[in-house]
């Protein structure tokens, strides 16, 4: 991604929201108008951990449970068969949107969490022996890092880890030392949710398939801020969730290489998956159903897909530039308070701001910036390795979404100052 | 002072703060003043879990056993009192300004009681000063998983108190 912003600088808000009418989008969103706390106007800066869903969303749920629902692929009625129709759409638009070569590639999750655990598992029990070695990243989601781990003390395989630079970027050069003949796996995220950092997939994905290393990316936080292309990137797995791209909870997708997914063994036993069964043993059903046990979220798939359509319909070179005039307000407001450090200055990094300040604790910015309405992550962010790195138990951490204007980022560096001139 | 008496004075004395700030600034003072925390008690043992911030809660005094991390009580090194109800004496810390306020307002609700005092305090009181936020429904900050440890302390002390007043009616036949 381009970083430099020189040309977006600190552009008046007005002028920065009409490139993209961002007045129009947040009317899309009506959770966002709300007072809270009696009366003060909501700034949503969580958005990392899950962002909210525009009203086409929302309608497009209700609108299937009002007219479609059924379960999918068995059924021989109508309803059956507009079911089926629309879970299969999303399937393909998931398959467009990251530019996989085949729908079978796209296996249905319930987040990015079980697609790391169906590939630990499924691919995992097939492919990882005593003494081999899994490669994770030391900012990684606890997501990754536990079900590798497990996975590892299952297997008598030993867990890697490659190291977090000061400024918050991997150390690239210490992964060629990392690799050897035991490796059988990196794991990494493909964006950090606690540094913003933007990891070079490509150039890891490329290191990996020079010696037949397969590659899982946690692509979590990197789908609503990047355009992700499993082709370009050249990886064996890619997951993400829909919750953070706009859509449901409880769905994600796993993309998979065709070759790898088809050898391996199904990960979860159930309905659906199988071809035939018969006490003297079964067959398992061809992808991706071999890998979707039993009867999948539909609605959240169908949501996931109205989610789709809404976000490629957005204008993303103005929203990414957006973004990062975005970021930069937020990193030169912030540093300008006293005792307050920025955790992650990677030079390409998404609108997610970690920081603490010297002398007070996280979780009191939080309760003092939520009464002044800002809504910010308090806590370890699910990556305990990371701050035990940076020698913090917690940070706040503050990032956008789409919707997100530079008022109210001017709303977050005026509470965060408040909340520290409070607590001195 | 009674239990319900303290909750009587916190409830007017937030009752006459009606600005979150100065309200913050009260709870925060009141942290600040509370009792030093025994550096000899910062143990992990004492650490009460499902913290966002860390919170130290210890229990005991002189007359007192030391309970148990799950409110189970060490046995035998205990001294004895004729009345059979002592009151439990608390140390409590956390390195948050807020949590530690919030922590000094149960001290003085809880802290010097006895385990039917402790145990007998209505829940009320978490409404009627406004603290439901910190005190419910926002459980990452530790202080629900506290008071629940306060109530373990309470009800395994409560249960020594009874064994001794059982040996002593025993001794008496």
């Amino acid at each position: 991604m381009n970083t430099s912003n020189a040309d977006a600088g600190f552009a008046p808000a007005a002028s920065a929201d009409n490139a993209f009418n961002l007045s129009a989008l947040r009317n899309e969103f009506p959770i966002l108008t709300q007072r809270i706390h009696g009366s003060v106007p909501l700034v949503y800066l969580d958005n990392a951990a899950t962002t909210q869903r525009p009203i086409s969303v929302i309608n497009a749920t209700t609108d299937y449970l009002l007219h479609s629902h059924s379960n999918v692929h068995r059924g021989g009625h109508a309803l059956a068969t507009e079911a089926t129709r629309l879970f299969e759409l999303t399937r393909s638009r998931i398959q467009a949107f990251i530019n996989a070569p085949y729908s079978e590639e796209i296996i249905y999750t319930r987040g990015t969490t079980e697609a790391v655990n169906l590939v630990a598992s499924a691919w995992g029990d097939d492919n990882v022996k005593s003494g081999d070695e899994i490669i994770v990243s030391e900012m990684d989601h606890h997501a990754v890092i536990v079900p590798m781990q497990m996975l590892c003390q299952r297997k008598g395989a030993t867990l890697r880890v490659l190291p977090v630079l000061d400024n918050g970027t991997l150390d690239l050069d210490a992964l060629t030392e990392l690799i050897n003949n035991k490796t059988k796996l990196i794991a990494v995220n493909h964006v950090s949710n606690t540094l913003g950092t933007i990891n070079d997939v490509k150039t890891i994905c490329a290191l990996a398939r020079h010696r037949g290393i397969t590659t899982f990316i946690d692509g979590a936080q990197a789908v609503a801020h990047l355009k992700v292309d499993v082709q370009d990137i050249d990886c064996d797995f890619y997951a993400f969730s829909a919750h953070k791209l706009y859509g449901p909870t409880g769905v994600g997708a796993l993309y998979g290489r065709a070759e790898i997914m088809s050898a391996m063994s199904p990960y979860q036993g159930g309905g659906s998956m199988i071809a035939s069964v018969s006490f003297e043993g079964t067959t398992y059903n061809d992808l991706p159903y071999r890998f979707e046990a039993g009867t999948q979220n539909i609605e959240g798939a169908v949501g996931l897909g109205a989610a789709l359509e809404w976000f490629i319909g957005l204008d993303h070179n103005a929203i990414a530039k957006y973004e990062q005039t975005l970021l930069q307000r937020a990193t030169e407001g912030l540093s300008a308070i006293k005792g307050l450090r920025i955790i992650g200055n990677a030079p390409d990094k998404i609108g997610i701001v970690s920081f603490v300040v010297d002398g007070i604790h996280a979780s009191d910015i939080g309760v003092l910036c939520d009464e002044q309405g800002v809504a910010l992550r308090i806590g370890h962010h699910c990556t305990m390795p990371l701050m035990k790195r940076f020698g913090v138990g917690s940070t706040a951490r503050a990032s956008t979404g789409v919707y997100t204007t530079l008022s109210e980022i001017d709303a977050l560096i005026k509470s965060v100052g408040k909340a520290v001139r409070m607590l001195s | 002072m009674t239990s319900t008496d303290t909750i009587r004075k916190l409830v007017d004395e937030f009752a006459a703060i009606p600005d979150w700030e100065d309200r913050y600034a009260h709870i925060i003072a009141l942290g600040r003043a509370l009792p030093e925390y025994p550096e000899e008690h910062r143990m992990d043992k004492y650490k009460v879990s499902g913290c966002q911030s860390q919170v130290w809660l210890f229990a005991g005094e002189q007359g007192r056993a030391e309970a148990g991390a799950q409110g189970t009580v060490d046995g035998g090194t205990h001294g004895h009192k004729d009345d059979g109800s002592e009151v439990i004496h608390f140390e409590a810390d956390s390195d948050a300004a807020i949590v530690k306020g919030l922590i000094a307002i149960l001290m003085k609700i809880y802290n010097d009681r006895t385990p039917q005092e402790i145990l007998g305090v209505s829940p009320d009181f978490i409404q009627q000063l406004g603290l439901d936020q910190h005190l419910t429904v926002n459980r990452t900050n530790g202080l629900a998983s506290m008071m629940k440890q306060i109530h373990l302390y309470a009800i395994a002390y409560g249960r020594i108190d009874e064994e001794r007043k059982r040996a002593r009616e025993l001794h008496r036949q």
